[in-house]
């Protein structure tokens, strides 16, 4: 009889207490600013932990929560952003590409426009056009840019270089001649890591620019070039042997973790965006170099991260602040060297960057732009996932026929194509 | 088939069965400087729990938050919803069992089909109707979805265990002058115990282990269960592997301890879930 | 002295209803024990039946986007799936799955319960052992089971059960498992066969046990070998566990979801992907709500095609005493 009581009394009692967690869990908010990301990795977080600290040098008295949904190279994060949304429980800020990516969360639905800070800013002045005209969504601008990537850089390890007698190849013919003496080395001549499926997207994407050209890359996503076209078939037998010199473990690797095999001196080259040299940094590896991909010299694979303002954002004023903070020159100083990225104003100081990052910003006022279509630039997120996953599935099938058709029918399902 | 060889088996599939909970454990016990991919069998060296304080406390120089927070989300989730869900249960079990109607049958295989359907083929309506009674991205939410998909189960352990209670106990009980909750009380709940203790640990192991509804119901990190979370944290890749492996160990020890101490009945929950009548 | 009411009240009840057979309003503990199951059926009504006809006729629509579209386009996302690549690959996974971990958990469940069967010393240890794994969740499996059968590479080393091979001399036997797209998914069955196998064995063993004794002796007068036994007396008696496990294990596999995520993920060229993962990941991620609906009501009819039956059977088989 005691011990059923007792028993009840630890039941009611754990019950009691675990509804009360549940019912406190609401209580009144303080001064918060959340920030949504997915910037969870090395430079990443350290970038973004310097934009923290230009903010709270402006507003101390604000408490930043810090929400990142790792995983996924940010697909995780863009799912648990689209439901907050939809649910009327937003952020207060969020991270998102700069491009057509922003059609996704329904701008004229969930996020205000915020053409009046780019007046008050002035950041239609320090901002380079190439920039401005990805920021644009329907006529109205939804979100500011901290920086610009560029994703068709040639990583590879000085030291392996070094010790053959190899120079960083220009065209895919120099490729194929360096990957084959490396082959022979034992040394695996390409990297890849692409178990998160969409790096593979992301190397096809630069051999299309190095095949295709800037113009015939841009005609893909506007419909001026066919996907049915001989070039792009190039392209496909191209990357189809490219994959030959890659790791064998590459679908079990993630971008960083091929990065590994560069800095163990056991890999070559890898194809990655610039994050790729924050990371090297936050690894403390020095000894790489970069060059333009095959064929992609003089051309600029831009992407762009860039902060949105929800609607019914909880602490507007402190969001507000954010993105001002965000789009100036002080917080973009801080964010980008950390980061990895270059500035999207024009006039950040230079010296604050590394030798990799000053040629990039060099580039980038001379290159001929492109927008990456693996990071939200190009095309609507519709469409880019579905091309990811078509060159995700000819990794393993090399079927060049039925993924060529595969893409355009994609092109045609996104209604560009006809 | 003669013994030696039959102990000989046993022992070697124990062994192999063994080997991740092995490999779990030794994982989580290296220090940090010690743990290498390519040595993943070796002991440690010496006995250090710097890899679990890892994975619970989380690591800002890293950038991963820790599994402790979600720890306790999903103790905050599983006791209420597993109370919650036995009493519903258990007063299914007595009508359809005490109480039947004509129809009473089929209609417990229409709620028992609730059982076997695909979370998949409910989760989008799942999430408009939290949404619009404010329950979603709640623990709360995941406590009333869990409750709702409980009662299947719940009900089908009751109902065949109250079936074994004679009808001449409850025939007693109304020429007594009990009415339907005298009868629950005086006849059913004083042998309810074995039931209750069956639907508990099961339920509790399955609250507590669930993912599906804990990724769609809770986005939010700081919200979520910790299978949600363990799982987030091993598919970042900036997180080492053997931090991945020790919270694994950490999300795994309540259903593990449930299971070692009340193993007996967590067997009878699993049996009765699937052995009808 | 005692109350005689209800009893009175009841009989009233029975007679109003044998007067004109027709359906009468049930009162007082009969109300109230209907209104004690209300909610359950309300809510499983609702949660379950009403929600399954929502994501029907969604599946139907065209509502790809986060902003609802309900306009009807009518089997439409039907034929785009069964056209898609991913899909196909996806169901051609779930067959591969559900055939080898059906075939592997019954026999090795089956085996496993012979040999405890036995009256062997430790049978509490050896049981608890085979058990165990079903406590885990499935994220947990699948997170041991990734580093277990992560193959290593050429250039670092192998790690996993390939470096286990190499310690013990088995080299020959390694190789890329859920990394090389022609295994795949036959790597997921590893570790869900590692989890499930254990409740096979105690629903044998159950069995097994339940069988009397007597039958076995009778078989054994009659000059059976204990081959003999086994295979015409007792495996034949074990039917109904192995059509129960059947069951069990078949919906488990056809919804398989959370092993897949934390394992392997689609694995590459989709070769460890699955349905109900696909579903996730169009819905969740890609927004494409009508099309996760069509793939959801595959995922369904799939399920009921392998429930109904039993259930009508169990229905059929409780009616009779």
């Amino acid at each position: 009889m005691f011990r059923r009581i007792r028993v009840l009394t630890v039941l009611s009692l754990l019950l009691i207490g675990a509804i009360m967690q549940v019912g406190w869990a609401g209580v009144a908010r303080t001064n918060k600013l959340e920030i949504f990301s997915w910037w969870t990795a090395g430079g990443e977080a350290e970038g973004l932990s310097g934009l923290f600290s230009a903010y709270k040098r402006q507003y101390p008295n604000v408490e930043i929560v810090n929400a990142t949904v790792a995983g996924g190279a940010g697909t995780n994060a863009k799912a648990v952003l689209a439901t907050r949304l939809t649910g009327g429980d937003p952020p207060d800020s969020f991270q998102v590409h700069a491009g057509l990516e922003i059609e996704k969360y329904a701008p004229d639905r969930f996020l205000e426009s915020i053409d009046s800070l780019y007046r008050s800013e002035g950041w239609e002045r320090a901002l380079p056009r190439g920039v401005l005209t990805l920021l644009q969504f329907k006529g109205h601008y939804y979100s500011v840019p901290v920086n610009i990537h560029r994703a068709n850089v040639l990583w590879y390890s000085k030291k392996v270089f070094a010790d053959n007698n190899l120079q960083p190849p220009k065209t895919f013919a120099e490729f194929f001649q360096v990957a084959e003496t490396l082959k022979a080395k034992g040394i695996a001549p390409f990297v890849m890591g692409d178990k998160e499926g969409w790096e593979a997207g992301h190397v096809f994407e630069v051999v299309l620019i190095g095949v295709l050209g800037a113009d015939g890359y841009r005609g893909l996503w506007t419909g001026k070039t066919a996907w049915t076209s001989p070039r792009v078939t190039e392209a496909l037998n191209t990357f189809k042997r490219m994959l030959t010199y890659t790791n064998t473990d590459h679908a079990a690797l993630t971008w960083d973790g091929a990065g590994q095999y560069l800095i163990d001196g056991k890999g070559a080259m890898q194809i990655m965006g610039d994050w790729q040299d924050g990371w090297f940094q936050s690894k403390k590896f020095a000894d790489y170099g970069w060059a333009p991909p095959p064929g992609t010299t003089g051309i600029f694979d831009a992407l762009s991260d860039s902060f949105a303002l929800p609607r019914r954002a909880k602490n507007r004023e402190n969001a507000l602040n954010w993105l001002k903070i965000a789009g100036s020159k002080a917080g973009q100083e801080a964010f980008n060297p950390k980061k990895g990225s270059i500035c999207a104003r024009t006039d950040c100081n230079q010296s604050l960057f590394n030798a990799y990052l000053q040629s990039a910003a060099k580039d980038w006022q001379k290159d001929a732009l492109v927008p990456s279509v693996m990071h939200g630039a190009a095309t609507i997120e519709s469409w880019a996932t579905k091309y990811k996953d078509i060159i995700a599935l000819f990794v393993t099938s090399g079927d060049v026929a039925r993924t060529q058709t595969a893409l355009q029918a994609a092109c045609k399902d996104a209604k560009v194509c006809m | 088939m003669p013994r030696v060889a039959t102990y000989t088996a046993l022992t070697v599939l124990a062994a192999i069965y063994l080997l991740p909970i092995y490999v779990l454990i030794i994982t989580g016990l290296k220090s940090f400087e010690e743990v290498n991919l390519y040595r993943m069998w070796d002991l440690p060296a010496a006995f250090s729990l710097e890899t679990f304080a890892r994975a619970w406390l989380g690591s800002e120089s890293q950038g991963f938050r820790g599994l402790s927070n979600n720890f306790w989300n999903s103790v905050r989730l599983t006791v209420p919803a597993t109370l919650l869900s036995a009493l519903l249960g258990s007063i299914n079990g007595y009508v359809l069992s005490k109480w039947k109607f004509r129809g009473a049958d089929g209609l417990f295989m229409l709620l028992l089909f609730g059982m076997f359907i695909p979370y998949q083929s409910i989760l989008i309506p799942l999430v408009q109707a939290l949404r619009s009674i404010g329950l979603y991205g709640s623990i709360a939410g995941l406590i009333f979805a869990h409750v709702v998909y409980g009662i299947p189960i719940t009900t089908l352990i009751f109902r065949n265990y109250y079936a074994t209670v004679p009808g001449e106990l409850v025939e007693a009980a109304k020429i007594d002058g009990a009415g339907i909750f005298g009868i629950y009380k005086s006849v059913m709940l004083p042998v309810s115990m074995p039931a209750f203790a069956v639907v508990m640990i099961w339920q509790f192991t399955s609250i507590w282990n669930d993912f599906l509804f804990g990724v769609i119901i809770t986005p939010r990190p700081a919200v979520q269960p910790i299978t949600v979370a363990l799982n987030n944290l091993a598919g970042s890749y900036i997180v080492e592997w053997n931090v991945q492996m020790a919270g694994a160990l950490l999300a795994a020890l309540p259903t593990m301890l449930v299971y070692i101490l009340l193993g007996r009945y967590f067997m009878r929950g699993l049996l009765a879930g699937s052995l009808k009548g | 002295m005692h109350d005689t009411v209800p009893t009175q009240v009841r009989t009233v009840q029975i007679t109003r209803l044998a007067r004109n057979g027709r359906w009468k309003m049930p009162t007082g503990d009969r109300l109230i024990s209907l209104l004690l199951l209300a909610p359950s059926v309300v809510a499983i009504a609702v949660f379950v039946y009403g929600f399954i006809g929502f994501t029907g006729f969604a599946s139907l629509t065209r509502w790809d986007s986060l902003v609802p579209d309900f306009s009807f386009v009518g089997m439409h996302n039907y034929v785009v799936l069964f056209s898609t690549t991913r899909f196909q690959i996806d169901l051609r996974n779930t067959v591969t799955f559900t055939v080898l971990f059906l075939v592997c958990c019954l026999s090795i469940g089956l085996s496993l319960a012979l040999m405890l069967d036995r009256g062997i010393r430790g049978e509490g240890v050896f049981r608890s052992i085979f058990l165990f794994p079903l406590a885990l969740s499935f994220i947990v499996t699948g997170v041991v089971w990734r580093w277990l059968l992560n193959p290593g590479s050429v250039q670092l080393g192998s790690t996993g059960i390939n470096l286990l091979f190499d310690l013990l001399g088995l080299g020959f036997l390694k190789t890329g498992w859920y990394t090389d797209p022609r295994i795949g998914i036959k790597a997921v069955v590893i570790a869900a066969t590692w989890q499930m196998s254990g409740y096979v064995m105690a629903m044998y063993l159950a069995g097994l046990r339940g069988i009397p004794e007597e039958l076995r002796e009778a078989a054994i007068v009659d000059g059976a070998t204990g081959f003999q036994v086994y295979r015409h007396v007792i495996l034949p008696l074990l039917h109904p566990i192995t059509l129960g496990a059947i069951i069990i294990l078949g919906h488990i596999s056809l919804k398989i979801f959370d092993l897949v995520v934390a394992m392997t993920g689609p694995g590459p060229g989709f070769s460890s992907d699955v349905p109900a993962f696909f579903m996730f990941d169009t819905t969740f991620r890609g927004d494409n709500f009508s099309q996760g609906a069509g793939i959801a009501v595959i995922i369904l009819i799939m399920v009921a095609v392998l429930i109904v039956p039993y259930l009508l059977y169990s229905l059929r088989a409780e009616a009779q005493p």
